[in-house]
């Protein structure tokens, strides 16, 4: 692109947007670049004012003082487990619904639709003291690692999500009904239909929630508070709030265990980006 | 165009094939309900039943350990009426949804507006505002306590940079809340980003090149035809943005923890507080249920007016 100046033959080699653009994204990067560049400072940079913005020598130190003085390793370990048995469990279950919802009819089928929706309603605030004591007697009743301060209490409560359920059964929708009357037809069951037809076309769809459950799961916090004490059940966000309590001035160091706790997800943001794009676009647009 | 005249007759209505009979407990019947199980089990016991045990709960005393819940009646309900801590986080919550909801939507619409074109590396300045959406609540927090640190953070530097004393930021009582309200803001504009730039894709270029050639600047150009066809995204946001506003909670925790001098005591904020640290369940269950009340209200409110505004293009 390029720009004519009324009266002058004199063309900028670049769109002038450029010049807009450029310190509109820096200032947006900026708390995370002042992040970065900390967790390479020594505590005497650090504590200097005016701020030292660029260290004499990056200290990678605080990095492993850091991941040696509380169990990263541990919390990134729980954050992938707990994330990856939420997904596929929310892929699995919200998938059945979702298609039973969008193209079987059975008795109470509207009814029963209506009332899950109607959970998407109520705040979180309001379902998570009842939670806590259900999880709790699932703990005492059914299996320990169900229970409290255990990784378990954290996937329970959300193997299955209305809003899932309601977002596949809005696309199988548009799933040209035709290809699965011919599967029908030609003897294949309800549940070879969704698995042989309507998921392959829907992985769009899948990719897209996909995207949301693990935003949504690897960022929790307020549920892991509540019902996580001990230092080995915590997820990332937990543990790094727990090593903020017994760090909260050493800021070299609670940078750098800030930029390990933000990278997975940072890099799994910025390589699926599409469907997190998607994610919010579609919620906004269509719901 | 020409329309053709219709002199024939109009063909008559295609015959509708006869309905299958539907056996509520035909093989679909069982597979649907087949299905749908597993779902429902799942949202029954942790979606549905606990709206029902948190309402009980509101109107009994909970500590959340001993199995005795005597009955209170409605005094957990009054009890709020009374309580100064919880008038005061009920203000504490109306300032920041106040300002946080339409501050996180004008930079959200200034920042797609300046990202909604096709130049080079559009993609690289998009991903920038994107990724704020894949911070942690807790990471965000941590990060502006460092930002806006009284003796050594970047943000006092600008300021004295531009002969701006150093403020005291998140540590004082009357400066706090505000703090937080640029905080989740810059946290939010991804997400707001997305949402505006989708619906700045969905309006027609015809439009704009025909208003350009009836003269109109692209000013007039962005007031009269983009901005209203951004309704629906603008009331999404709207609704979206406030009902995330009324449950702020991480934030809070990461930063301030409510205080100096409870200054930033938001209604979630002193609700968990009364629930899982002063074990008082009962009458977390009932500010619960009373910030539930208003969330509906203020939704069905909104939806309200925006019929009653919507520009219908």
């Amino acid at each position: 692109m390029t720009v004519d100046v009324a009266g002058s033959r004199w063309r900028l080699p670049f769109s002038p947007w450029h010049l807009v653009l450029i310190p509109l994204s820096f200032l947006l990067v900026v708390p995370l670049l002042w992040m970065l560049i900390t967790s390479l400072e020594t505590e005497g940079e650090a504590n200097h004012f005016p701020p030292v913005l660029f260290p004499a020598k990056p200290r990678f130190a605080n990095y492993t003082e850091a991941w040696a003085q509380a169990p990263f390793g541990h919390f990134f370990l729980n954050s992938l487990t707990v994330t990856v048995v939420v997904l596929v469990s929310n892929l699995v279950v919200c998938s059945l619904a979702g298609y039973a919802f969008a193209r079987i009819r059975f008795l109470g089928r509207g009814t029963l639709f209506v009332v899950l929706m109607a959970t998407l309603m109520v705040p979180f605030q309001v379902t998570m003291i009842p939670v806590f004591l259900i999880v709790k007697w699932f703990g005492v009743n059914v299996w320990e690692g169900l229970g409290i301060d255990h990784i378990g209490a954290l996937m329970l409560p959300n193997l299955a999500t209305a809003f899932g359920i309601f977002f596949l059964r809005q696309f199988f929708q548009t799933v040209p009904v035709e290809l699965e009357e011919a599967a029908r037809v030609d003897g294949t069951s309800r549940l070879g239909v969704l698995f042989k037809i309507v998921l392959p076309l829907s992985l769009p769809a899948m990719s897209t929630l996909a995207a949301l459950t693990v935003l949504t799961s690897w960022n929790d916090f307020l549920w892991p508070l509540i019902v996580i004490t001990s230092e080995d059940q915590m997820t990332v966000p937990l543990g790094l709030s727990y090593f903020q309590g017994a760090h909260h001035v050493q800021w070299p160091l609670l940078m750098a265990a800030n930029v390990m706790s933000l990278l997975p997800m940072l890099l799994v943001f910025i390589g699926a980006q599409r469907y997190f794009v998607q994610s919010v676009a579609s919620t906004g647009i269509k719901g | 165009m020409v329309i053709a005249e219709n002199t024939k007759a109009p063909p008559r209505p295609a015959p509708v094939p006869p309905r299958r009979r539907w056996r509520p407990w035909g093989a679909d019947g069982v597979t649907g309900w087949a299905l749908v199980t597993p779902a429902v089990v799942l949202i029954g016991i942790f979606g549905l039943l606990p709206v029902l045990m948190s309402l009980q709960l509101s109107f009994q005393h909970s500590d959340l350990l001993t199995p005795e819940t005597p009955w209170v009646g409605f005094d957990n309900y009054r009890k709020m009426a009374d309580d100064p801590v919880f008038l005061e986080a009920i203000k504490h919550t109306i300032i920041y949804t106040a300002l946080f909801v339409p501050g996180t939507m004008l930079v959200g619409l200034l920042v797609a507006a300046a990202m909604n074109r096709s130049v080079r590396f559009i993609s690289v300045y998009r991903t920038a505002a994107y990724i704020t959406m894949a911070v942690s609540t807790i990471s965000q927090g941590i990060i502006f306590l460092w930002l806006t640190d009284r003796d050594y953070g970047l943000v006092n530097a600008a300021l004295n940079g531009v002969g701006v004393p150093s403020q005291p930021f998140l540590a004082s009582p009357s400066q706090a809340i505000y703090v937080i309200v640029a905080m989740t803001i810059w946290g939010w504009t991804g997400f707001s980003v997305i949402v505006y730039l989708a619906a700045l894709q969905g309006v027609p270029a015809e439009l704009h090149e025909a208003a350009a050639i009836d003269g109109a600047k692209p000013f007039t150009r962005f007031r009269t035809i983009t901005v209203p066809l951004l309704g629906p995204a603008n009331l999404f946001l709207l609704v979206w943005l406030t009902i995330n506003a009324l449950q702020l909670f991480d934030e809070v925790y990461a930063t301030t923890r409510g205080g100096p001098l409870r200054a930033t005591t938001v209604i979630v904020y002193y609700l968990w507080d009364q629930a899982f640290v002063h074990f008082d369940a009962g009458y977390a269950a009932a500010m619960a249920y009373a910030l539930f009340v208003v969330i509906l209200l203020v939704t069905a409110v909104q939806f309200r007016l925006a019929r009653r505004y919507a520009h219908h293009p």
